[in-house]
């Protein structure tokens, strides 16, 4: 099977855009990884665009506005993994020989909610019983906390490491730093959560450039290879629920691991799905950076910051960067090729040559998470 | 404490008699008679193993405390939770009756049922 690499990504500053259609929030990431790419227009062969709730025709939408069209365009939903899905369609119409070049888009505009929580699917039973995005990570927390003696402060820590992360990303939504105390103070929005360890709601876009490995050279020398490019859905688990493990990602991470031939000793640098407080630290356990229960401890060590074993979310992560959902997993490649590439500046792993990203969701009923994309990089 | 307010429903095809047992203050699961599993909520094809000789079963109404969170930035806080049931399954469900600071992980509750918007009885849980 041919190799798929990524050699363009682009993105634009993740905030608040009420102005700006979602067409116009596209094209300029688009315009972005084309130019870093170095391909013309004419050189795409199909585009994957993903968004959870940016309505149809999204991706024609978009390339419409630069007039890249007329190629084999595929819209995809799947919450907030749906431009890792994307990027998982493009990688394996690039394996299979099917295009040599391809696009995949990321695009949101949650401004035209009006802020909140993410709108849920209001036919779900559990939703209709009150179940909101926050509540499900909370009892998370609160039963995380429960079983392995976690405390707020532990919890907060996360916001802390990763909003300092986002000072140095131009394109983070959030570009100050908060203390501890501060995270704490913040008003409560579900318990445990204050609002400093809840995401923001905002708009984004970001674009990537995938080819086959045979021809990536003659547009760039330093190409990132594609080594894992996974997903999965949740198990339907009726009436069972263990919300310490997120089984999803568990097996995910082993599937991505196996496929790489890697595994969690050669990660340098991961970009995964810290919607709340809680999460990375599931993920550092689901990812097999530690043992259970040990996560809070892992974060405390520093390995997991900046010039650690492995940094989590250099770009400030959904806490810091942002969350506009079908944008994220798009934005988590864009920020793990730039560090493999090693463009990150300030926030630059030093000398990342493995990294990896990671998007997870979807509330509904019986699940852990609907969706999981993994996706592994190397140089 | 606080009662949420709870919307309209519209019972789906399958629901009337789930619906017509929490009229009666009985909460109902579903078993299913070729793998012996109980799930919740009620589907007509068991989750389990793709049975469709299921059947719905009561419930003692007997439960513990799985985990919760106290939803604050919403109209009305409320207390979301999941409660496990003493036949097994876990649901999503709210606890009242019960001040918030009150309320823990592990703690046993009781079934009790409020009306939706339209009336309908709707299970939560309180303390007991």
């Amino acid at each position: 099977m041919r190799g798929a690499s990524v050699i363009g990504v682009g993105m634009i500053p993740f905030g608040k855009y009420p102005d700006r259609t979602l067409a116009d929030l596209g094209w300029p990431a688009v315009v972005a990884a084309l130019k870093d790419a170095g391909v013309a227009p004419g050189q795409i062969e199909a585009a994957y665009c993903g968004t959870a709730l940016g309505g149809m025709m999204a991706g024609q939408r978009v390339l419409g506005r630069i007039g890249l069209t007329g190629i084999p365009v595929t819209n995809i939903e799947n919450a907030c993994s749906s431009s890792s899905t994307a990027l998982r369609q493009a990688v394996m119409a690039v394996r299979a020989g099917v295009h040599d070049m391809v696009l995949v888009i990321g695009v949101e505009k949650l401004t035209k909610f009006g802020g909140g929580t993410l709108p849920l699917e209001e036919e779900d039973w559990e939703v209709r019983h009150g179940l909101s995005m926050p509540a499900l990570y909370a009892m998370r927390a609160q039963r995380y906390m429960h079983e392995f003696g976690a405390t707020a402060a532990d919890l907060a820590a996360v916001s802390v490491k990763n909003r300092a992360n986002g000072v140095h990303n131009p394109d983070a939504q959030m570009r100050s730093a908060v203390s501890l105390e501060e995270v704490l103070a913040s008003r409560m929005i579900a318990e445990p959560f204050t609002l400093l360890q809840c995401c923001p709601t905002g708009d984004g876009a970001a674009a990537i450039v995938v080819c086959a490995d045979a021809v990536a050279a003659r547009f760039r020398s330093d190409p990132v290879r594609v080594i894992a490019s996974d997903l999965t859905s949740g198990r339907f688990m009726p009436g069972f629920r263990d919300m310490t493990t997120p089984e999803i990602t568990v097996r995910g991470a082993a599937e991505a691991y196996e496929e790489a031939g890697v595994g969690p000793g050669d990660i340098d640098v991961a970009e995964i799905h810290d919607a709340f407080s809680i999460a990375e630290l599931l993920y550092y356990e689901a990812f097999g950076m530690c043992g259970r229960g040990e996560a809070a401890a892992l974060l405390a060590s520093g390995a997991t910051a900046i010039g650690g074993r492995v940094a989590f979310n250099p770009s400030g992560g959904l806490l810091a960067k942002g969350h506009p959902v079908g944008a994220t997993g798009a934005a988590q490649v864009v920020e793990v090729v730039r560090q493999l590439r090693g463009q990150c500046g300030a926030r630059q792993q030093p000398d990342a040559k493995v990294g990896l990203t990671h998007a997870t969701g979807g509330g509904i009923s019986g699940f852990d998470h609907g969706a999981c994309s993994i996706h592994i990089f190397a140089r | 404490m606080s009662d949420r307010p709870i919307c309209e429903l519209t019972p789906g095809p399958d629901d009337e008699p789930w619906f017509a047992a929490t009229a009666r203050g009985v909460l109902l699961l579903r078993h299913c008679d070729d793998c012996g599993e109980l799930h919740f909520p009620p589907r007509p094809i068991c989750p389990h193993c793709f049975s469709d000789r299921t059947a719905f079963r009561e419930s003692s109404g007997s439960g513990t405390i799985y985990s919760f969170s106290i939803l604050r930035r919403v109209a009305v806080p409320y207390c979301i939770a999941y409660v496990t049931l003493d036949e097994g399954p876990t649901m999503l469900s709210n606890i009242v009756d019960c001040p918030f600071d009150r309320i823990a992980i592990g703690q046993r509750v009781r079934v009790v049922f409020r009306d939706s918007a339209n009336g309908l009885k709707v299970p939560m849980f309180a303390p007991g």
